[in-house]
């Protein structure tokens, strides 16, 4: 993999965010109102010398170019606007809010891949089989339910029938603790709204590797494999599972958008301190600073995470690395 | 010893028909397409048999299902009939379900097409197009889109078909690179057809089975999509759905898990029955699995 490659991606990836910005700045022009009350937010409290500041700082009686300009530049030094419902630079709201959506979405994306997988794997040995069975009956079920509704059906469970798990929140009300405790107290929480996010995913994982290892299992290298005398586990992961894990690669990378969206509801759910939430308040409180904030953020991680996942395809797969492009 | 006496040539049909007859054999997708009959059915319908303002208190809050005569599915957190409500709020989700993803195959086909068939630069050049849409986090974009203009049904149509396309767009140039190299379309070009006339004429019906089958797809989608948005709160204010059921009902949702299950189930069953049936429209158009 060459550096001039990675090069190219990281381009690619930064003329995409500017786009995400260019989008974000007519989206304020096109709704209807006044862009300096769009900017504002559609709540009280706002005074004439507060637009006047607005208008100053957007350059909003300036030709709509130059305005473009100013908001571009605005955005490359990192400042995402002001939040003025909740009173603070947004690219500070985000920063406090970015680490819990990370965390919840990673986790349930490594939870989702790796029992997806496993169970995919166990399946594709007997196509046929039981488990095949569950596994695409799984697949559609777990597509089929809304993600916020599985989530609410899980608290039910778990607050009233078995209370095991926390239902609400990343950290107990007045938790004193640092380090270790404090690491399994956030885990604790973690299990609900993770597992949610993941089931979600699951089921998808599991029924492309088990098609993606039935086509592997068939092809002569794995014959080759079994001919040598192979024991079956050494064919099944040594052999098989590295070639077909890679369209699992690929659709991990494109899932990160929907995994991003799937993760802001289930935060509404379990009241989970992410940028869902901050999404979903400035929503109420049309608080549009913030509201593209995220949007450009959420937009960053997901353009970062097919970064990714393409580089790392191409580690993964041999017949990429050397072909170039 | 060899027959020559009687072979007759088998009767021809269409690769539609035979299609459906594939799907007509597949249990699963019959099942899904009576499970969504059925569903529209009561949704168009019910009104008739279990009628009744969706907005009217007809017994005190959170009544259980079964517990009064009358109150088959027992009231929500306002005392509003649930079976009414849910009866009235799969119009404006099926509704939305359904435009939404005609949008999206109305978009993801043109975009798809033009890119698939005249490649080179242009090809490039939407297909960028369609990687940036890709890497707009859904969910949120469309709150925003909501959020700046007012949320009626038709924005929120809008902004879930303008999210939703990119996926219909690749399948469709996929199609169309395969297509564009085969011989009848050079034979089409050859006596003379036009661009136009190609794609639509020559192209599109036989890259159509897959489109089918996508499209299908993207209905469960956009419901489910439709679904998130009312369940937060942003869907149209003037109409209940079964989002906004589970919605208005989660905050008392330890006291009563009725309001909020039940109208998950109603969202559960059709995207299950629209999955079953696209499943079913898939294996039905693929020749692979014919002979079975």
């Amino acid at each position: 993999m060459s550096l001039r490659y990675i090069l190219q991606r990281l381009f690619y990836g930064f003329l995409l965010m500017i786009g995400v910005v260019v989008l974000n700045f007519f989206l304020i022009h096109a709704a209807p109102g006044d862009a300096a009350e769009v900017i504002a937010g559609e709540m009280g409290g706002i005074t004439e010398e507060m637009m006047a500041q607005i208008r100053a700082r957007y350059g909003l009686d300036q030709p709509i170019l130059v305005q473009l300009g100013l908001y571009l530049s605005q955005i490359m030094r990192g400042d995402l606007g002001i939040s003025y419902h909740f009173n603070q630079p947004v690219t500070a709201l985000i920063a406090q809010r970015a680490g819990p959506t990370i965390l919840l979405a990673l986790t349930a994306q490594i939870l989702a891949m790796v029992i997806g997988v496993v169970l995919g794997v166990l399946a594709s040995r007997k196509p046929q089989g039981p488990l095949s069975g569950f596994v695409s009956i799984f697949s559609t079920v777990g597509y089929a339910a809304p993600v916020f509704w599985t989530g609410l059906m899980l608290v039910i469970l778990f607050s009233v029938v078995v209370p095991i798990f926390p239902v609400e929140g990343m950290v107990s009300a007045r938790f004193r603790g640092n380090g270790l405790e404090y690491a399994l107290n956030v885990a604790h929480h973690l299990v609900l709204p993770a597992s949610t996010l993941a089931i979600l995913f699951l089921a998808q994982y599991a029924r492309l590797s088990r098609a993606s290892m039935i086509e592997v299992l068939g092809a002569d290298y794995v014959r080759t494999a079994r001919a040598k005398g192979l024991g079956e586990a050494s064919v099944t992961f040594r052999h098989a599972l590295r070639n077909a894990v890679l369209p699992i690669m690929t659709v991990a990378g494109i899932q990160f958008g929907n995994l991003i969206s799937g993760a802001l509801l289930v935060e509404t759910v379990f009241n989970w301190p992410g940028m869902g939430r901050l999404a979903f308040d400035s929503v109420l409180r049309r608080d549009y600073p913030t509201l593209l904030g995220v949007l450009f953020f959420a937009s960053a991680v997901v353009v970062i995470a097919n970064l990714i996942t393409d580089l790392s395809y191409r580690l993964a797969d041999p017949r990429i690395r050397t072909g170039g492009r | 010893m060899a027959q020559t006496d009687t072979i007759t040539a088998p009767e021809a049909i269409s690769p539609m028909r035979e299609a459906w007859g594939q799907f007509l054999r597949n249990r699963p997708a019959v099942f899904g397409l009576i499970l969504l009959t059925v569903i529209i059915g009561f949704v168009l319908y019910g009104r008739y048999i279990f009628g009744g303002d969706p907005y009217q208190i007809v017994w005190g809050p959170l009544t259980a299902p079964g517990e009064r005569e009358g109150i088959l599915l027992g009231t929500d957190f306002l005392g509003r009939d649930i079976l009414t409500n849910l009866l009235k709020g799969g119009a404006p989700t099926l509704t939305v379900g359904v435009s939404a993803a005609l949008l999206t195959v109305v978009i993801g086909i043109a975009v798809g097409a033009t890119a698939g068939y005249f490649g080179g630069w242009i090809d490039d050049l939407l297909m960028r197009l369609t990687e940036f849409f890709q890497v707009l986090p859904a969910l949120l974009f469309a709150m925003v889109l909501v959020t700046l203009f007012s949320p009626t049904l038709f924005t929120i149509a809008f902004a879930i078909g303008i999210v939703s396309w990119p996926p219909t767009a690749r399948l469709t140039r996929a199609e169309f690179l395969r297509i564009r190299e085969l011989e009848y379309v050079t034979a089409a070009r050859s006596i003379g057809a036009t661009n136009g006339r190609i794609i639509w004429r020559v192209i599109l019906p036989n890259a159509l089975p897959p489109l089918i089958v996508s499209a299908a797809l993207t209905v469960g989608v956009a419901i489910l999509f439709e679904a998130g948005l009312s369940f937060l709160g942003l869907g149209d204010p003037n109409s209940v759905s079964w989002g906004l059921m589970i919605g208005q009902n989660r905050n008392y949702l330890l006291e009563a898990w009725w309001p909020v299950a039940i109208p998950g189930i109603a969202i559960f069953l059709t995207v299950f029955a629209v999955s079953l049936v696209g499943d079913g429209l898939n294996d039905a158009f693929n020749p692979k699995l014919r002979s079975r």
